[in-house]
């Protein structure tokens, strides 16, 4: 049995429609592919892994989180020119461990869900780069400014993007 | 067995990770693209860029029929507008034409090859990488409209990127504010030349420039032709600030002068040709012409009446005025000197001789040069072409 500082309420699990489950991880890649065409600055923020974020916190099952993960992530690498991988690990981290913190903590509310998602992008980013760095030998330069501004752009987006995504759930 | 049932999501996640990085280190290994990775990458671009398409030219139909059929607001206004910035651009092309002229005989006394852009393919950007550590775009022309790998990508205003991988219908393009990118640049006023290369947060800056070197800010740079994947002399921004950088180099910002990140249009160059700059209608041209429109003009001198024999009122031959010789020879335009009588064709003669060739080969005269102002030249240089 798992160890929760929570009330039953807040580790219930939930599911998701099979459209929702497929359609809104998709709808997140295209968004992240088309939209900068448009509007650059969307750039800064990373859907795909608010949306694998989302869906491991709410289905707190570390496998399918993990699993998510790594497909939104290998997606985002296959439409990237770098080495197909990079994001995939980055991903299949987070997706691991938000499910995990999903059982441990409340993630319901607001100021939990902007916490733990600056939390997780800036992970995300640190890993991103190791590998860049330490396996793809790619010359990136780390800004701090740039990724603390990056996840607070996401953090608040995360807020109205799961506020949306949670009319989807479903009890088990 | 035990061990992995008893923590099986850690063991997943293990061998998740495993199989990532091991997929990792061979792609890292073997140099340029494997099969297996080609083969992912096409099925992704074949999965997604279909909806970007037909997404992108539904929303283009629908902004070209509202534009040309409902939103007509302002038109005539405008049109009036671009009839008088034409007018202001024909005056201007006449200007141009002559400096272009000039540049084409000295490139020819050079022995210069020039780069042509003789073919280009018109493409829609209908997606990007989705992320801003790799600046992608990816445009709806492919290998079956003809694209290939490292062909320039720019838009009537600059450059924009090379093409990175075209896929069947679909081609994947670097743009220059990726930090992997690399074009060479010349800055136009000092001809300093240095790399532009992208940062993390999709700026572009000039590297390699000396410390030492003077840069003004607002400098245009353009393409140096050195990488061989753009033409020489493309328009790629301009200097925005300047500060000195690490090592022994100049940090230099550039704005770039196409809208890198939010273009929606652009231009592959599909063909480029090499060849020397033709300068057969321009007529015969000698150095020291060339030499002596560069040099401060001395005032004209008074008109001397001529001397017997000499009723043209042409100098003699030792002190010959330049456009006097010129009119010796054959030009084949028709607004050149006519051989016949040594004076334009197009244009009435003057008083002197000598004014016959202040008409320049667009058949106007160029204020301020020495033609114009009817400086006497030695005729000590033999004629080049």
């Amino acid at each position: 049995m798992n160890i929760s500082y929570t009330s039953r309420e807040q580790v219930e699990v939930y599911k998701f429609p099979w459209p929702v489950a497929i359609g809104v991880p998709l709808l997140a890649l295209f968004v992240q592919f088309f939209l900068p065409v448009h509007a650059p600055f969307l750039l800064a923020f990373d859907l795909p892994l608010l949306v694998t974020i989302f869906f491991a916190v709410s289905r707190r099952n570390p496998v399918s989180g993990l699993a998510l993960g790594a497909v939104m992530g290998l997606l985002q690498d296959s439409m990237a020119h770098h080495p197909i991988g990079m994001y995939g690990i980055a991903k299949t981290f987070i997706g691991y461990l938000a499910s995990s913190l999903g059982v441990k903590i409340d993630v319901e509310n607001p100021g939990t869900r902007f916490l733990m998602t600056y939390t997780f992008y800036v992970i995300h980013q640190m890993i991103y780069f190791a590998i860049a760095r330490g396996m793809a030998g790619e010359d990136l330069a780390w800004h701090w400014g740039h990724e603390a501004a990056s996840a607070l752009a996401n953090s608040l987006m995360a807020i109205v993007l799961f506020a949306a995504l949670d009319r989807f759930k479903e009890r088990t | 067995m035990d061990f992995i049932r008893r923590h099986l999501n850690i063991s997943i996640l293990a061998a998740v990770l495993f199989a990532q990085v091991l997929g990792l280190a061979v792609q890292v290994k073997a140099p340029g693209e494997t099969g297996s990775t080609t083969l992912i990458r096409r099925w992704a671009v074949l999965l997604i860029t279909p909806f970007e398409e037909a997404f992108v030219h539904t929303q283009n139909w629908t902004g070209t029929r509202w534009r040309e059929y409902f939103y007509l607001r302002d038109v005539r206004r405008e049109n009036e507008r671009l009839k008088s910035e034409l007018e202001q651009l024909r005056l201007e092309q006449v200007r141009l034409r002559e400096d272009a002229n000039q540049a084409r005989r000295i490139q020819a006394l050079l022995a210069f090859k020039e780069q042509f852009i003789s073919k280009t393919l018109a493409a829609q950007v209908i997606g990007t990488s989705g992320s801003d550590q790799s600046r992608i775009l990816y445009i709806d022309r492919g290998a079956n409209d003809g694209v290939q790998a490292n062909m320039a990508v720019i838009t009537p205003e600059g450059i924009v990127g090379k093409v990175l991988k075209p896929f069947p219908s679909s081609s994947q393009v670097l743009v220059i504010n990726d930090q992997t990118s690399g074009v060479g640049a010349i800055l136009t006023r000092t001809r300093l030349q240095g790399i532009l290369k992208g940062t993390p947060v999709g700026e572009i800056r000039l590297d390699y420039v000396m410390a030492d070197e003077k840069v003004e800010i607002g400098e245009d740079i353009v393409t140096s032709g050195g990488d061989r994947i753009f033409p020489k002399g493309l328009p790629v921004g301009k200097v925005a600030a300047v500060s000195p950088g690490r090592d022994m180099f100049l940090n230099i910002q550039v704005k770039p002068a196409a809208n890198v990140n939010g273009v929606e249009e652009v231009l592959v160059i599909t063909e480029v040709t090499e060849k020397e700059p033709d300068t057969k209608d321009l007529g015969p041209v000698r150095a020291s012409d060339i030499l002596a429109e560069r040099l401060p003009s001395v005032p004209p001198k008074p008109e001397a009446p001529a001397p017997a024999g000499n009723p043209s009122g042409a100098a003699p031959a030792a002190t010959v005025n330049k456009p006097a010789v010129r009119a010796t020879t054959p030009a084949p335009a028709a607004n050149r000197t006519d051989p016949a009588s040594g004076t334009p064709a197009t244009t009435p003669k003057p008083a002197n001789a000598s004014g016959a060739a202040a008409t320049t080969p667009s058949g106007t005269n160029k204020p301020g040069s020495a033609a114009a102002t009817n400086t006497p030249k030695p005729a000590v240089a033999a004629e080049t072409r």
